[in-house]
Parts: structure tokens; C-alpha cells; sequence
């Protein structure tokens, strides 16, 4: 790429310096931000956008197909339906789930919007208190040793494990699942942050001090800037957490909720209303997914395999 | 070591006729068990332009750092009168932000969008003011990062060996660059490099730096633009080379 030269990368640095540099200008993140274009790859975007169209159909097949052989394998009887529910059997459920507020389940969207609540409530929490703390830890010393050693420790800590805990604490409302998912969602949120902010590269630390920056402007303008990509990530893993601690979580003691569905549903052996909850969990993480990844490229449009 | 044309000695502590804009006294620095820079005096009027050469390791760096405020471990008086703005060896742009907010970073000043539109007409990038960093050339970013010192109006400008990764052509266009914004805005500047032509064509005075002290001294008279292949300039570029321990023939 002529006269296209990483600022970030100086020539006349040693070349482990160097190293060091280029790795802060495309931090490893670069390869889980990928799929939106091919990490590694700074090509920019240039004929991509015809063959993305594709690509999504081409994603598409093994879906589409595992569903075929799943109908067939259920219409010519080689597993029982009871065991196995077709895939229009599951179908017509999730359509009278919507349209029938029955007494047992009450209806889909009632529970879905009980649980979307609950996540966001639950990750905003967390991860602002994720985010915060990474800033805290990152930026000082004093921080990092106050802050960080509490993370670890809570990081090898099994999530699930302290729900009989908070039941004992919280009460059986919704407290201990939004503190759940809160705990949840902050950890790898606060690991990757961390790490990012530790990435970011000390010459613009320098930088900020001989520009006389406030700390206010260190923090906004370049630390977190800087460690976004990283941040990036901690969000999707955060988000990962967040709906998997709501499963466990609403399965507990609730009245609503798509955990209460499916723990209703076992019950009743309602395998087809399972799978419609389990399909609809697989669908928010899909779309959660795909916002984080519209985020990623507002806001790493700055860096070269953004750059068309 | 003495020298009978063109050169002076370091001046004397306290008599300068002119307003100084740089005073340092009986800096020193060290790195665990070397000494990097020793009992070092420096005075820079206002408005002169001074280059600092020595070979790698001669703690030109360090000396710029102590000057910069970036290195606070230094015994010994430092003393600059007014604002101090930098130009790194490398642009050191801040990639996520695009260039004209480069240049308006930090700055304080009655209308920032305004005097940042000024700096980046003044080094020829108004029509680069929105573009990223990584999309810059090397020239064009290192003209950026003249912006962003230039528009917070210094009254010492820093330049660490900001040149010395341009090719040729671009070095040149950048000298005349910084000449005219020199002699429009008259800071002082410190020119660090390890090139003598470099601080010739440019500097109103070099000075060597030599295991930590300041070892020669030398005045340019010249007028500007000047040609290198003067009688004069050549003469005092073999001094200086001799000075840096490189003799005619090229052996070190």
C-alpha cells in the first residue's frame, strides 16, 4: 500500500518496539471483529459489498438443511414426535404462543419482553460497573492493586454456584437474577477493558501530557478510544454471559420470563415449547450480536481495514 | 577540541543580551549507572533557532524530554518561558481521531475550529482536515503533527528528529515548510538530529552534544535558503563531522 504508512508505526524504532506498536495499532481483537471483513486482510472493502450479499445466502445452507433433515427424519416416523417434534409441529406452537395467552405459559412476546428487560438491566449494570472499574484498575497503579485481585478472584468464581446464595440474600424477585446477570456480564467486560486500556500505546500517553490534557480528556479522547476494539469484545462476551445467566436464572422461582416457559414446559413435557424457547434464545443472541458488530464499525472506522 | 572560526564557546551563564526563552543549568540525568546527560547548560534566546546533533546515545532525547517536561527525574535547572510544543520523530496522530481534530486537541483558545482551520492552511492540509490518520502520508502526517504544535502558538517549539523518516524530496519541501513557519510565528526552536546538513541549512546555531555535555558550539551566519555547497557551510560541516569523530575520509 504506497505511501499508506501506519502513523503509529515508526520505521526508525528497534524491531521489537515496533512489534509491540503494531500490535497496538491492529490489537489482536482485529481477528474476532473479523466477519465483517476478513481480519488480517486490509484490503478495505473494495468489491466486498456484492460478495457479502452472497456470503449471507451461502450461510444459510447448513441451517436450512439441518432443518430439512429434522422434518424428514420426524415425518417418516424414525423418531418418535413425542422425542423429537417436527419442525412445523414447533412451528404451529410458536405461532399459538403468540397469538393464545394461555394460562400455563402465558404468551411469547410477554416473555420475551420480561427477559429482554431483565438482560438490559441486568448488562447495563454490570457493564458500566465492568467498564468503570477497568478504567479505575487501568490507569492506576493503586487501582490495579485495590481492583483487580477482587476480579480475578471473582472471575474462577462458578456464577451459577451463587444462586442458592442469592436467593438466601435477595429473595426470589427479580434482585438476585438482574444481580446475576449484572456479575455476569461485568467480568469479561472488566478483563478485556483492562486490557485494552493497558494496550493502549504509552507514546500517546506521553502525547496527552504534552498537549496538557485534562484526565477527563485522557480517559474519553484516548484511553478508551484506544481500547475500544478490546472493549468491543468484552461487550460481546459480556453479552454471551448475560443471556446464558438468564436461562439459569429464570429457571429459579419466576412468574414470567422465557426461562419460566421452558421450566413450565418441562412440566408439562411440552418438548415443542422448549424448543421454541430454545430458538428464541439463539435468535437474541444472534441479534445481539449483529448490534455489536454494527457498533464495531461506527466506531473502528478509523482503522485501516475499515478504510475503503 | 577548540575551535578558531564560526564557533563559540558555550556563552557564560547570565548575560545574555537578548530575552531567553530557554535556561538550563547543571542538568544532569541518569539511567541507573550511566549518565546520560551531565552538569549540562543550555541557553536559547527567543525567537533563535538552535539545532542539538550528536551520535546515537548522546542523550539528545533525554535532553528534549527534560525540556519537553516529560521527564521529571532530572536534577539540575530547567527553565523555559512560555508554552512548549512538540514534534515527534514519529507524527504520533492519534489514529481514531481524524486530522483536523488531531491538531485541535487539547487546545485551548478562544475559537479552537478557527485557529486549527488556520494551522492546517498554514501547512498545506485543509483539504486533509477529515481525513484519518492511517490514510496520511508520511509527509502529510508529519505536516499534521507541525500543525498541532504550531497552533498552540509556542514560545519554544521541540522538533525531535522530525525529518529523519521522510525520503529525500519530502525532507526537502519539509525544511522550507519549517523555515517559513519559523520565520512567520518566530519561536524558539530545538531541532534535534543526527544529521549535520539538516542542521546547517536550517539552525542559527549548532550545538554538538558529546557523552552528556555540550562539546561545541557553532554559529551559522549564513543567510537563508542556503546553499550547502558554500564554501562556508562546507567548512564548518567538516568541523562538526570532525566533532561528531568522523574524519575526511569517512572513518569513524
Amino acid at each position: 500500500m504506497p505511501g499508506n504508512r501506519p502513523a503509529l508505526v515508526e520505521e526508525d524504532a528497534p524491531p521489537g518496539a515496533a512489534g509491540r506498536l503494531v500490535a497496538v495499532a491492529m490489537p489482536a481483537s482485529a481477528a474476532q471483529a473479523a466477519s465483517v471483513t476478513t481480519a488480517g486482510q486490509p484490503l478495505g472493502r473494495r468489491g466486498n459489498t456484492g460478495g457479502r450479499r452472497g456470503t449471507a445466502v451461502l450461510r444459510l445452507i447448513s441451517p436450512v438443511a439441518v432443518i430439512v433433515v429434522w422434518q424428514l427424519v420426524s415425518h417418516f416416523g424414525l423418531v418418535s414426535t413425542t422425542t423429537l417434534p417436527a419442525p412445523t409441529q414447533v412451528w404451529s406452537t410458536a405461532v399459538s404462543l403468540v397469538t393464545h395467552n394461555s394460562a400455563a405459559y402465558g404468551t411469547l412476546q410477554g416473555n420475551l419482553l420480561v427477559s429482554l428487560q431483565r438482560v438490559a438491566i441486568g448488562f447495563a449494570i454490570g457493564a458500566s460497573i465492568g467498564l468503570l472499574l477497568a478504567v479505575i484498575a487501568g490507569l492506576s497503579r493503586l487501582g490495579e492493586t485495590t481492583v483487580d485481585p477482587l476480579m480475578q478472584m471473582l472471575r474462577t468464581l462458578p456464577l451459577f454456584g451463587l444462586i442458592p446464595a442469592f436467593i438466601v440474600w435477595f429473595g426470589i424477585g427479580d434482585a438476585p437474577k438482574i444481580i446475576l446477570i449484572a456479575i455476569g456480564s461485568a467480568i469479561p467486560l472488566y478483563l478485556n477493558a483492562f486490557a485494552g486500556i493497558r494496550n493502549v500505546d504509552p507514546k500517546l500517553h506521553e502525547l496527552s501530557q504534552v498537549l496538557q490534557l485534562s484526565r477527563r480528556e485522557l480517559i474519553t479522547k484516548i484511553v478508551l478510544p484506544g481500547a475500544m476494539p478490546q472493549i468491543l469484545v468484552g461487550v460481546r462476551q459480556s453479552l454471551g454471559v448475560a443471556w446464558l445467566a438468564l436461562v439459569v436464572a429464570e429457571q429459579i422461582n419466576t412468574s414470567a420470563g422465557l426461562g419460566f416457559m421452558m421450566s413450565q414446559a418441562t412440566q408439562f413435557l411440552r418438548l415443542d415449547v422448549i424448543i421454541v424457547a430454545l430458538l428464541v434464545y439463539c435468535i437474541l443472541g444472534l441479534l445481539t450480536d449483529w448490534l455489536v458488530r454494527i457498533a464495531e464499525r461506527r466506531a473502528l472506522s478509523w482503522r485501516r481495514s475499515f478504510i475503503a | 577540541m577548540a575551535s578558531q572560526l564560526h564557533s563559540v564557546r558555550v556563552p557564560a551563564p547570565g548575560n545574555a543580551a537578548v530575552a531567553t526563552t530557554v535556561r538550563v543549568r547543571g542538568l544532569s540525568r541518569s539511567f541507573g549507572d550511566v549518565q546520560v546527560l551531565h552538569d549540562l547548560d543550555l541557553d536559547i534566546a527567543s525567537g533563535e533557532f538552535v539545532a542539538l546533533i550528536g551520535r546515537s546515545g548522546s542523550g539528545k532525547s533525554t535532553l528534549l524530554r527534560a525540556l519537553a517536561g516529560l521527564d521529571r527525574q532530572v536534577s539540575g535547572e530547567v527553565a523555559v518561558d512560555g508554552t512548549v510544543s512538540i514534534a515527534f520523530q514519529e507524527p504520533r496522530l492519534v489514529p481514531w481521531r481524524r486530522v483536523a481534530d488531531n491538531v485541535s486537541l487539547g487546545l485551548r483558545d478562544s475559537d479552537p475550529r478557527a485557529s486549527t482551520a488556520a494551522a492546517l492552511a498554514e501547512v498545506g492540509l485543509t483539504d486533509r482536515a477529515k481525513a484519518w490518520p492511517l490514510t496520511l502520508s508520511g509527509g502529510e502526517a508529519q505536516r499534521a503533527s507541525l500543525a498541532r504544535a504550531l497552533v498552540r502558538d509556542p514560545s519554544l517549539l521541540l522538533l525531535d528528529e522530525p525529518f529523519s523518516a521522510l525520503d529525500a524530496l519530502t525532507r526537502i519541501a519539509m525544511h522550507r515548510l519549517v523555515l517559513s513557519l519559523w520565520e512567520r510565528h518566530r519561536p524558539a526552536v530545538l531541532l534535534v538530529t543526527h544529521d549535520v546538513d539538516e542542521a546547517l541549512t536550517l539552525a542559527d546555531r549548532v550545538v554538538v552534544l558529546t557523552a552528556g555535555q555540550i562539546s561545541h558550539t557553532c554559529l551559522v551566519s549564513a543567510v537563508r535558503p542556503r546553499d550547502r555547497n558554500q564554501a562556508y557551510l562546507h567548512e564548518l560541516r567538516t568541523r562538526l563531522l570532525a566533532e561528531l569523530g568522523v574524519d575526511r575520509e569517512g572513518k569513524i
